[in-house]
């Protein structure tokens, strides 16, 4: 998960950007910090070798140092920030090999469901992509907000009910990673935890047609068990019988999720966390 | 009859809460009854509660910051605790709990430490520092504070009836909806932001006018003590940004009453809207608290280097920037929810902008060193300690200003401890330096030294082994507001988290210690010359504690500095300042009307949240009835005959030419 050891161009870059951010800062801020330290330590009351002005207050070479320093920086990282937030937009297409694979990411109550509508399957709290090859994220979210983010791959994003948000990222290494909520959800949110598995072009393709052939089959009344709160205990993979469905939770067709069951003490609701999650700890 | 409310609302199987709230229902309960049986409750009734004197207000606001940052920090060190320990596990807070922990924790800080600490010293000092009698409104002055201490009292009161919110300390709708937060947490929440805000926004009206309208003859703006400029650009913003909080928090409101569709998924209910109304509250709250803790600094520090603030004019300049730009930057909040480029870069960049007049205050201070005698008083420490830990907030914040750095950071624990950076580094810091610098103004005797600079000295140390290590974990991917988590790299930086907040609590036990130390022998720390750190402001210009009506004649002012002018001049002619004609003085009479108000606005929010319509009538007629025998009153001032000034005023001035101080010593 480590932001600093990226596993793809935008993770990468990013890196890039925060060290350079971090490197331009420090230049200004280690001698300031250094000055403050001196200043106060020389003109300590106690040093009879200090000098002493009593009215010294004002000094227009100094203040036009002073209000410099700070702009220049500015400037200087106000450059990089506008190019940065140009070329790494979440929606910005990245180059890859081949077209492409097309996921479209529902977070829910407190799990995540991967569709992908060309290969007609689907997948919970897993998410499986081929290495070097553009991801092309679309997001929704099936009751409250939530943020999709994998950090060795970079760039988080928002999923809120009733909209699409986009994403585009790529993998570049072999291997399992791990993504997460980062924008807190309720009870269930610490769970929100998914795996990403990074593997090759066949590997991928083995995949997908093994999951369509899987015997669960994700439509509308299997969405409408998962959109019930509960942190599952499985990741299982699914057949996508019904190609709208992204479609009918992005454009509320399908209502969003019921939130917790109501109990008769309205005071204090308590929210099942999903059994199954807490007692396996 | 009861609305919701039923004995299901008593976490009888929650023993912290449970345990908590009796400890504190008891102690609450046996200083009451001290008071009571030792007949103390006249007096304070008297002095204190029904007191329409600035500076009791202040030193109440100021009370009440530091009681509820010992709930906000019992809060805190749960949460560490609970993250150091819920590796593979569940820790020792189910999730229920913990998220009502960090919602409550963040709320109560800012709203119910930030705000009324530097409320309180704005009120302690400010018209003082202006060389007036009062603040332009007293009676509203004690409004605002008890409307103030009734939104604590909810938000303490939810500790054991009911829940507090499991949100966050800013809503988020859907998830603060009805629909899946059906609790009446929120509603807590809510009607005591509701409450407290309109506390807070009529103190903001209060010292706003103040400022405008009530400076001493001579008071140009340009020669008000820095602390002034940052009162009057935070409190700009309280009235410019509160009925913002204040409307959405209605609509909010609105929603879960009513039924209506502002925020919710369904029925073009839009939470991106609630986002953005928030942080266009919350980002110019941000400065609401800093900027008066930038003028804390600004006097402490010229008063401990014997000089004169460094380029007085490109403060003000700062402070005036730092006021407008605050309100151009709320975006930054929300860079990953998916707006263009454009909308993101001239956000950051808007946002980094701040940091010029921020640095340049940074550089100012440096320089009001330069060439001073610095005294290493306990205020310098913590201005000190500011300052390096304030470059550090502040170069995290831009950091995270540059939105692709932000996607990797948004919501991490790297933000977690930069706002935390900020806040602790700057508004704590500020607060206790003001704390300790104007104590004995408030009080008439020092804090002990030795006991506060080892606080500030457990607090720095605490503050750096809490939070650095957060900024690591956030590298590692972790984000906030977690309850348990499986990943082991991250569990070493939160053990090290878990003990900077133990070496904090070490720190607040300091402080604890020196306020009681320094009751004990208040006779050896008494400052019997108002002027025990050689100021430069009038707030020392007058006796400590000083009379109701602060100047036996107010001041006549020539230029900025005035007091350490004053005392230049005496020293230079080898006279002091001679006795002066003294008149009747008029004072503002004491009013239960804040108090009163406030007592009918707890009933009304109580019932609010429990949904007991005819509590809440009650309440409601109780609040506006008080209101109107003010509005009708006929009495609202008294006099001071001009012997008792003269009485007062001279005992004043023999304490000081006894102690020989450079202005004493010549009278």
């Amino acid at each position: 998960m480590n932001i600093l050891d990226p596993q793809g161009p935008v993770a990468a870059a990013e890196k890039v950007i925060l060290i350079d951010s971090i490197a331009i800062m420090l230049a200004i801020v280690l001698p300031t910090i250094a000055a403050i330290f001196a200043f106060a330590y020389w003109f300590r009351h106690s040093n009879p070798r200090a000098f002493y002005w009593p009215d010294w207050e004002y000094s227009g070479r100094l203040e036009l140092v002073v209000w410099s320093i700070p702009a220049l920086t500015v400037i200087l990282l106000g450059g990089v920030a506008w190019i940065g937030a140009h070329q790494l937009d979440p929606a910005r297409p990245v180059q890859g090999t081949g077209p492409g694979v097309t996921v479209q990411v529902v977070s829910l109550d407190w799990k995540w469901l991967f569709i992908y509508p060309d290969q007609r399957v689907a997948s919970l709290n897993s998410l499986t992509v081929p290495i070097g090859s553009p991801l092309h994220l679309q997001l929704t979210s099936g009751s409250v907000m939530n943020v999709f983010f994998i950090p060795s791959l970079g760039s988080m994003i928002y999923t809120m009910n009733g909209m699409v948000t986009r994403l585009e990222l790529r993998a570049d290494e072999v291997g399992d990673l791990q993504g997460l909520s980062a924008h807190f959800s309720g009870d269930g949110f610490p769970d929100m935890l998914f795996d990403v598995h990074v593997v090759s072009q066949t590997q991928f393709d083995d995949w997908a047609s093994g999951a369509s052939k899987s015997s669960q089959a994700l439509d509308r009344k299997t969405y409408g068990e998962l959109i019930k709160q509960s942190v599952p205990k499985d990741k299982p993979v699914y057949n996508l019988t019904d190609p709208l469905l992204f479609h009918d939770i992005a454009t509320q067709m399908i209502p969003p999720g019921p939130g917790p069951e109501l109990t008769t003490n309205l005071a204090r609701p308590k929210a099942d966390t999903g059994g199954g999650g807490k007692d396996a700890r | 009859m009861l609305g919701k409310l039923t004995w299901a609302a008593i976490p009888f199987d929650q023993p912290i809460p449970l345990i908590t709230g009796a400890l504190v229902l008891v102690i609450l309960l046996g200083v009451i009854a001290w008071i009571v049986i030792a007949g103390h409750l006249p007096y304070l009734w008297r002095e204190w509660i029904t007191s329409v004197d600035h500076k009791r207000i202040g030193v109440m606001y100021t009370l009440l910051a530091c009681v509820m940052l010992l709930r906000g920090f019992a809060d805190a060190i749960m949460m560490r605790g609970q993250q150091a320990l819920a590796f593979h596990s569940q820790g020792f807070l189910p999730p229920e709990h913990y998220n009502q922990i960090f919602s409550a924790h963040g709320t109560i800080m800012i709203f119910f430490v930030a705000m009324p600490f530097v409320i309180g010293l704005m009120n302690l000092v400010v018209p003082l520092q202006l060389g007036v009698r009062d603040v332009a409104f007293p009676t509203l002055n004690s409004v605002g504070f008890w409307l103030t201490a009734t939104g604590a009292l909810l938000v303490n009161i939810s500790l054991v009836v009911g829940e507090f919110a499991r949100t966050g300390w800013l809503p988020y709708p859907p998830l603060s909806e009805l629909t899946y937060s059906p609790g009446v947490g929120v509603d807590y929440y809510l009607w005591s932001l509701q409450i407290s805000g309109v506390g807070t926004l009529v103190a903001g009206i209060n010292l706003v006018t103040t400022v405008l309208k009530l400076r001493t003859r001579g008071m140009d703006y340009l020669r008000m003590p820095m602390f002034c400029w940052t009162t009057l650009a935070s409190n700009l913003l309280i009235v410019a940004a509160f009925p913002i909080l204040t409307a959405t928090l209605a609509m909010l409101i609105l929603d879960r009453y009513f039924g209506f569709h502002f925020f919710t998924n369904e029925a073009g209910g839009n939470m991106m809207m609630f986002m953005n109304l928030i942080w266009a509250w919350g980002h110019p709250e941000v400065y609401i608290l800093v900027l008066p803790a930038f003028g804390i600094f600004s006097e402490v520090v010229a008063t401990f280097s014997g000089k004169p603030l460094f380029g007085y004019r490109s403060m003000v300049l700062a402070t005036m920037a730092i006021c407008v730009i605050s309100f151009m930057v709320w975006l930054h909040h929300f860079f990953t929810m998916g707006a263009g480029a454009d909308v993101n870069a001239i956000f950051g960049i808007a946002s980094m902008i701040i940091a010029i007049p921020t640095g340049v205050k940074i550089y100012n201070w440096l320089f009001t060193m330069f060439g001073g005698r610095v005294r290493f008083a306990t205020p310098m420490l913590w201005s000190m300690g500011f300052m390096v830990t304030f470059i550090l907030g502040g170069l995290t914040g831009v950091l995270v200003a540059v939105p692709p750095a932000d996607f990797l950071l948004h919501n991490s624990l790297f933000l977690v401890a930069h706002f935390h950076n900020v806040i602790i580094g700057g508004v704590l810091f500020g607060a206790f330096a003001g704390y300790t610098y104007w104590f004995p103004k408030a009080f008439g005797f020092r804090l002990h030294e030795g006991w506060g600079k080892a606080a500030f000295w457990l607090w720095l140390i605490g503050f750096y082994v809490a939070f650095m290590p957060l900024y690591a974990v956030g590298f590692l991917g972790m984000t906030r507001r977690m309850q348990h988590y499986d990943v082991a790299e991250w569990r070493p930086w939160l053990m090290i988290a878990s003990i900077g907040a133990g070496i904090i609590l070490a720190g607040i036990v300091c402080q604890i210690v020196q306020l009681v130390v320094s009751i004990r022998d208040r006779a050896e720390l008494r400052d019997v010359t108002g002027d025990p750190w050689d100021g430069r402001s009038l707030e020392w210009a007058t006796a400590s504690p000083p009379p109701v009506f602060n100047f036996a004649v107010t001041p006549e002012v020539e230029g900025p500095d005035a007091y350490w002018e004053t005392k230049r001049e005496a020293r230079r002619n080898g006279t002091a300042t001679a006795e002066p004609a003294y008149r009747d003085i008029e004072m503002p009479r004491n009013s239960p009307t804040g108090f009163v108000c406030a007592f009918f606005a707890t009933i009304m929010g109580f019932a609010l949240i429990w949904h007991i319509w005819w509590m809440v009538l009650l309440g409601g007629i109780g609040a506006f009835a008080t209101f109107v025998v003010f509005a009708w009153r006929d009495h609202d001032e008294f006099v001071v005959p001009a012997t008792e000034v003269a009485r007062i005023d001279r005992a004043w001035r023999e304490g000081r030419a006894g102690a020989g101080t450079a202005i004493g010593s010549l009278s």
